[in-house]
């Protein structure tokens, strides 16, 4: 009971969401159904595999905002070049964007020591400048249906898109919490000066997430243009926001040192689980801006009156 | 320091000089953009260095300007403000609706204390609950949103009769040839930088940011001081919708969509930092008016509109790297 309480207490989300899936299935008749579920594990995979990468990129101490842009960039390169170099090799081109803006951003932090806030906060801006600079304002329409078939496709009626993201977290789980570089994820974001001591190096290891990210977002923004068979050039913009929403909620720290990828999914599953309830009901999405943004604050708060021991003992 | 030993040598005599030459940077860095930026567009383009073109590049400002003033504040004093840009378009909103139906002295009125109960929000969650700024900024951010989105039931707003109404003074008029809108930024821009630099209030700010708890010690709520914060970007940001509405004469409902970071952006360009305590409002006129620069320039030079985000993209990252670089005394980190 005790360890049922602490864990609750650690991710009140979860709860949350068991209490949404309560509420919204007794509201109405269609939200109870495997085909809904999967309907809802589609529509979340795009913010989810961002989330991944921006789980590992908080714990670190650092955040992500050039991750909405990122999305565009890949989405508009996968779709763009298909024409010319066939569908593998664009999407190959999509991912590698993805990878480089990531370093890119990683090794400006790593070197000048700038706060990742404001360096991906300028990759934002200019990398939208290059999504704008490649498709000319113009938004690309994959011409090869195979490209679109694979967004809409299954295997054993599980769709492609819910499958890949289910595999991922649990790729990004057990990176996270079983291997090394995990470890050292932690140690990072909670004490960098004794990471540093304990000789991480501490430089690299933030790099590579930057990198894990930008792959995620890339990912996310090619499997995002599949669904539509298409890319716009406005493509991914807020995402930044929605996903270190989904991870806050998840209870990942922004201070860094603590967070969960289970944590994270949790943060996931509620938004969008939310959002596919109240559409459901037919309530009209502002609501359901209102009520993040109000869900926000609240595990916020409730998260400092939690935890506040524990807290206690860390702060100095 | 070294320097002043006799038996220093040559080495230490250029890791000196280079320091100086990086601190030099990193306290002027921003004005020598500023005068770079200026000479290279004016040399390149014939348009640019025109008073008209001037004064057309302080009006686009103007609104980007008058919110990142407050939001100024809000960074001295060791917070963020996130929700700025959802504020903008609530308010923008908010004062082009009323116009036509309560008319436009009330309107303006009602805005302000609508926008300031808003701020007023943010500042007691930030202020006297304590909570992390970013998250709380950033879940009102949406919120805001959700609510002008609620209120105007997903319709864009508009000002019936255009022509014959005083509200036109704040957006599309000018006095002695200079527009109105520069007006208010620059006049506001002048009442906060003396209020930031000669009053205890701006004292207060600085020492809040700075080292919260010396402030404390030295009896300076803290609580009180960010809440007053917030309420002054909430006041400026009011200030920006009301120059908006007059402008356009009417609002679409996510007009201010993105304001958030551009502002922020600005204000960091101005090296405010983002850890607080350190910053100016003169800084950050200059960071809105860099960024307005290499917006108009690129124009004028025949480049698409999106070339000045690229610019933008490499010009914050340097001159933030250059003033920490300066601080630290070497370019690079050694981790």
């Amino acid at each position: 009971m005790h360890a049922f309480i602490q864990s609750v207490k650690r991710q009140p989300i979860w709860l949350f969401i068991i209490a949404c899936i309560i509420f919204f299935s007794f509201s109405n008749e269609y939200f109870f159904a495997v085909n809904n579920f999967q309907n809802i594990l589609v529509q979340t995979s795009t913010i989810g595999l961002i989330a991944l990468g921006m789980t590992f990129v908080m714990i670190n101490g650092n955040i992500d905002l050039s991750v909405g842009s990122t999305v565009a960039l890949a989405a508009s390169l996968a779709v763009g070049l298909q024409g010319a170099l066939g569908i593998p090799m664009a999407v190959v081109i999509g991912l590698g964007a993805g990878v480089l803006i990531g370093a890119i951003n990683g090794l400006i932090v790593w070197k000048t020591g700038v706060d990742a806030f404001i360096v991906t906060l300028g990759a934002m801006i200019g990398v939208r400048g290059l999504v704008f600079v490649y498709t000319e304002e113009q938004s690309f329409y994959a011409s090869n249906f195979a490209y679109s078939d694979f967004g809409m496709s299954s295997i054993f009626s599980l769709p492609v898109l819910a499958l890949i993201f289910i595999a991922l977290t649990i790729v990004a789980h057990i990176l996270l919490k079983y291997t090394l570089h995990g470890r050292n994820v932690y140690a990072v974001g909670g004490n960098r000066k004794a990471a540093i001591e304990a000789g991480i190096k501490v430089g690299p290891h933030m790099l590579i997430n930057f990198m894990l990210i930008g792959f995620m977002a890339a990912l996310s923004g090619i499997l995002l243009s599949t669904q539509m068979g298409a890319s716009t050039p406005n493509l991914g913009r807020d995402y930044e926001l929605w996903t270190i929403t989904a991870v806050v909620l998840g209870g990942t720290r922004l201070n860094g040192g603590a967070g969960t990828i289970i944590g994270t999914l949790g943060g996931v599953l509620a938004i969008g689980i939310l959002r596919n309830g109240m559409n459901l009901m037919q309530v009209p999405s502002f609501y359901v801006l209102v009520i993040m943004g109000s869900i926000l604050i609240t595990v916020l708060f409730l998260d400092k009156r939690l935890n506040v021991t524990a807290s206690k003992g860390v702060q100095i | 320091m070294k320097a002043s030993l006799p038996m220093s040598n040559s080495s230490t005599v250029a890791t000196d000089n280079r320091k100086r030459v990086l601190q030099f940077l990193g306290k002027h860095g921003i004005l020598l953009a500023f005068l770079l930026c200026m000479m290279i567009f004016s040399l390149t383009t014939d348009r640019f260095l025109s008073t008209g073109n001037l004064l057309t590049v302080l009006m686009q400002v103007s609104i980007l300007g008058t919110i990142a003033l407050g939001v100024t504040f809000v960074v001295i004093g060791g917070n963020l403000d996130l929700s700025v840009g959802s504020l903008l378009s609530f308010a923008t909103v908010l004062v082009v609706d009323l116009h036509d139906k309560v008319g436009p002295t009330q309107a303006i009125v009602l805005t302000i204390v609508f926008t300031l109960i808003i701020g007023a929000i943010n500042g007691t969650l930030v202020g006297y609950l304590k909570l992390n700024s970013l998250i709380v900024t950033l879940g009102m951010l949406s919120a805001i949103q959700g609510i002008t989105l609620i209120y105007t039931s997903g319709q864009n707003v508009d000002i019936q009769d255009q022509e014959n109404t005083w509200f036109a003074f704040f957006g599309r008029e000018a006095i002695f040839g200079i527009p109105v809108p520069a007006i208010i930024f620059i006049g506001l821009a002048i009442i906060l930088q003396v209020v930031l630099l000669k009053t205890a209030f701006g004292r207060k700010v600085f020492a809040i940011g700075g080292n919260g708890v010396a402030a404390a010690f030295s009896g300076i709520y803290r609580n009180r001081m960010v809440f007053s914060t917030y309420l002054l970007s909430a006041f400026t940001t009011a200030c920006a919708a009301i120059i908006l509405g007059s402008r356009v004469m009417g609002s679409q409902n996510n007009v201010g969509q993105g304001y958030e970071l551009q502002v922020l952006a600005g204000v960091i360009l101005g090296g405010t930092s983002l850890l607080g305590g350190s910053g100016s409002i003169m800084r950050t006129v200059i960071g809105i008016l860099i960024l307005g620069f290499i917006q108009n320039g690129l124009l004028l030079l025949g480049y698409p509109y999106y070339a000045q985000w690229l610019v933008t993209w490499v010009v914050i990252i340097l001159a933030v790297w250059l003033d920490i670089a300066a601080k630290r005394g070497r370019l690079l980190n050694d981790f």
